[in-house]
């Protein structure tokens, strides 16, 4: 299996490849399969093969270069999919980025207390288990409350939190883990030494913490994508990529290679985000020396 | 019992350095230490020991696995607490010892930082005693040269060998040229050769450099070729049985001819009966390379 260590080129060719497989696939199956789809009693295991259900690769990537509205001068589908992708991409960022900052403030209070671990961690993991739509709701209300002076919470707030909620997670439980993980041998090397606490923290259990850190920044920028785009439709935001994949869906009838135009963006908006922590990762290769494919 | 052999094929015979007016490096007086256990099983690693090593003075501390060597050097080096006695290093509690910085340490395992080239490695802890950029270069520069590095500074621990991140431990154990070094079975990783390599290495450095050094080992004839004295222990309660003074010549003059002098075996067989203790005739005692 190729892994890490493949050069650059080489991994950009197997994700292609990837794509290739996937049309061909795709096709194959509309193609051979059976028109009412693959049924084990009631239950629909493969989707139906009709124009409808599953249009040709080529159509919906010829539908990415015809107007929105097919009668319209719209402006270009893959234009208006790629604004709808960056404004969700930065609802994402933002909600990336606090979900970090509180994750990784989390897991250094519970390195530093006991206490606060066995206080914390329960019920960050309960946190999880409160579903997405439970939420959304209860963070718009609470929102629509918020008003001091010049500033007033608005809609993509509540998504990018609700975004935070989800990214938080992985990051609190990966940090944790990190900056747990130096051998006793260079604990006590920082003790004799005589550093503090923070000494400790800086020169030792976060750069220790990185093998740990980064797949756990790649979980958390899914869970924003993922969160980002179910919130937008449970909120009712507009102009970003969830509340087009519901809009588009209602216009499938007529034009069945529609809806998928977003949720190819949706793919542009993860594959971005993936992008960045991959570069984040290369920034810190120094702290990922002697670290073994997870 | 003290045994002083004869040095032999060595110019000048002058044992320990001429004792001063200093404190003594390390003075443990009636130490023992208890570790509890929930079951209420508790286990005396340590009782009633009583050592003074002079500044300068080479001391290793040989035993039986589990007679307390590592918990004696961690007491010194206040990694952990006795229940009882006292520790002095330099005139000071082993607490205010450590907070000045007054030793520095080596661990069986090298503990470098991976993410630290060997020179960043040596520089470790300068850095956290915030010495200046020029004063560290100036300082790691000097340590590479000692320990016969200086082509590897900008490599990184994984780029090693065990032999040669051992000897990065041991510059940076000597960053802040500390009067006392505390060294844990710093060479039990290494194949025979790297380790008598490294053992006449550490005998120049100790020279240069002028520290007490505490040292435990598993290896007898390690013991009696680094050291003015050697600490025999037994183990359970963990005492100090015997301490024998080797008198092989001045550090300088040491080299590989010495392993092969009379002084030398005699010593190591010295050593070895006061290991063997009372129980001769019983097999050796676990733990310890009786070569
Ligand atoms: N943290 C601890 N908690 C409980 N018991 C301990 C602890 N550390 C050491 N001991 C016990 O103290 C005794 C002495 O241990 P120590 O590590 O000092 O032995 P040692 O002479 O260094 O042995 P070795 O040669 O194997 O390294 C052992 O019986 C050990 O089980
Ligand atoms: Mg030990």
């Amino acid at each position: 299996m190729t892994r890490t260590g493949s050069p650059l080129g080489r991994r950009v060719l197997l994700g292609v490849l990837g794509v290739v497989v996937l049309a061909a696939v795709w096709e194959l199956y509309k193609a051979l399969g059976p028109a009412t789809g693959v049924m084990i009693g009631d239950l629909t295991v493969l989707p139906r093969t009709s124009d409808l259900a599953m249009p040709h690769v080529w159509d919906m990537v010829a539908r990415l270069f015809r107007p929105v509205r097919s009668a319209g001068d719209d402006e270009m589908m893959w234009q208006a999919v790629l604004e709808a992708s960056f404004f969700s991409l930065g609802v994402a960022a933002v909600g990336w980025l606090v979900g970090v900052g509180v994750g990784m403030l989390l897991a250094i209070l519970m390195q530093r207390f006991r206490t606060a671990e066995s206080a914390l961690l329960p019920w960050i993991v309960l946190s999880q288990t409160v579903p997405l739509i439970a939420i959304a709701p209860l963070v718009k209300r609470w929102g629509s409350q918020i008003e001091i002076g010049e500033f007033s919470w608005e809609n993509w707030m509540s998504v990018a939190l609700i975004a935070s909620y989800l990214a938080f997670f992985p990051v609190s439980i990966g940090a944790l883990r990190g900056l747990e993980s130096p051998d006793v041998n260079h604990v006590e090397l920082m003790r004799t030494y005589s550093v503090g606490w923070w000494a400790t923290l800086i020169r030792l259990r976060l750069p220790a913490s990185v093998p740990y850190l980064l797949p756990a920044l790649r979980l958390a920028a899914a869970n924003a994508v993922i969160g980002t785009v179910v919130a937008e439709v449970s909120i009712g935001l507009r102009g970003g990529i969830g509340r087009m994949i519901v809009e588009y869906a209602a216009a499938a009838g007529g034009d069945p290679a529609k809806p998928w135009a977003p949720i190819f963006g949706a793919v542009v908006v993860g594959l971005l985000a993936a992008g960045v922590v991959a570069l984040i990762g290369l920034a810190l290769t120094r702290y990922r020396r002697g670290e073994t494919p997870a | 019992m003290s045994t002083e052999p004869a040095a032999s094929g060595q110019t000048v015979a002058q044992g320990q350095p001429v004792a001063s007016a200093r404190p003594a490096a390390v003075s443990v007086a009636g130490v023992g230490k208890v570790f509890a256990s929930r079951k209420g099983t508790d286990v005396t690693a340590l009782e009633a020991v009583d050592l003074t090593i002079a500044p300068g003075e080479f001391v290793s501390l040989i035993g039986p696995s589990g007679c307390g060597k590592s918990t004696l050097l961690r007491l010194i080096a206040d990694l952990d607490t006795p229940t009882s006695g006292s520790i002095e290093v330099f005139g000071k509690t082993a607490r205010q010892a450590r907070i000045d910085q007054a030793y520095g340490i080596a661990f069986q395992q090298a503990g470098l930082l991976p993410w630290r080239t060997v020179r960043a490695n040596i520089e470790l802890p300068l850095e956290l005693h915030k010495v200046g950029k020029a004063d560290r270069a100036a300082r790691s520069s000097e340590l590479l040269a000692l320990v016969g590095l200086s082509d590897f500074a900008d490599k990184y621990p994984d780029q090693l060998s065990g032999g040669m991140q051992q000897r990065v431990a041991i510059a940076r154990s000597l960053a802040e040229s500390p009067g006392l070094l505390l060294m844990d079975e710093p060479f039990g990783a290494l194949d025979e050769m790297t380790r008598e390599r490294m053992q006449t290495e550490l005998v120049r450095i100790c020279a240069e450099t002028g520290a007490a050094v505490v040292f435990v080992t598993h290896s007898i004839p390690e013991a009696v070729f680094l050291s003015n004295r050697v600490v025999v222990m037994s183990p359970r309660p963990g005492r100090i049985r015997d301490i024998i003074a080797v008198d092989l010549g001045r550090a300088e003059g040491r080299d590989e001819g010495l392993r092969e002098a009379d002084g030398f075996f005699e010593a190591v067989v010295a050593v070895r009966e006061s290991l063997h203790g009372e129980s001769a005739g019983a097999p050796a005692a676990r733990g310890v390379d009786i070569r």
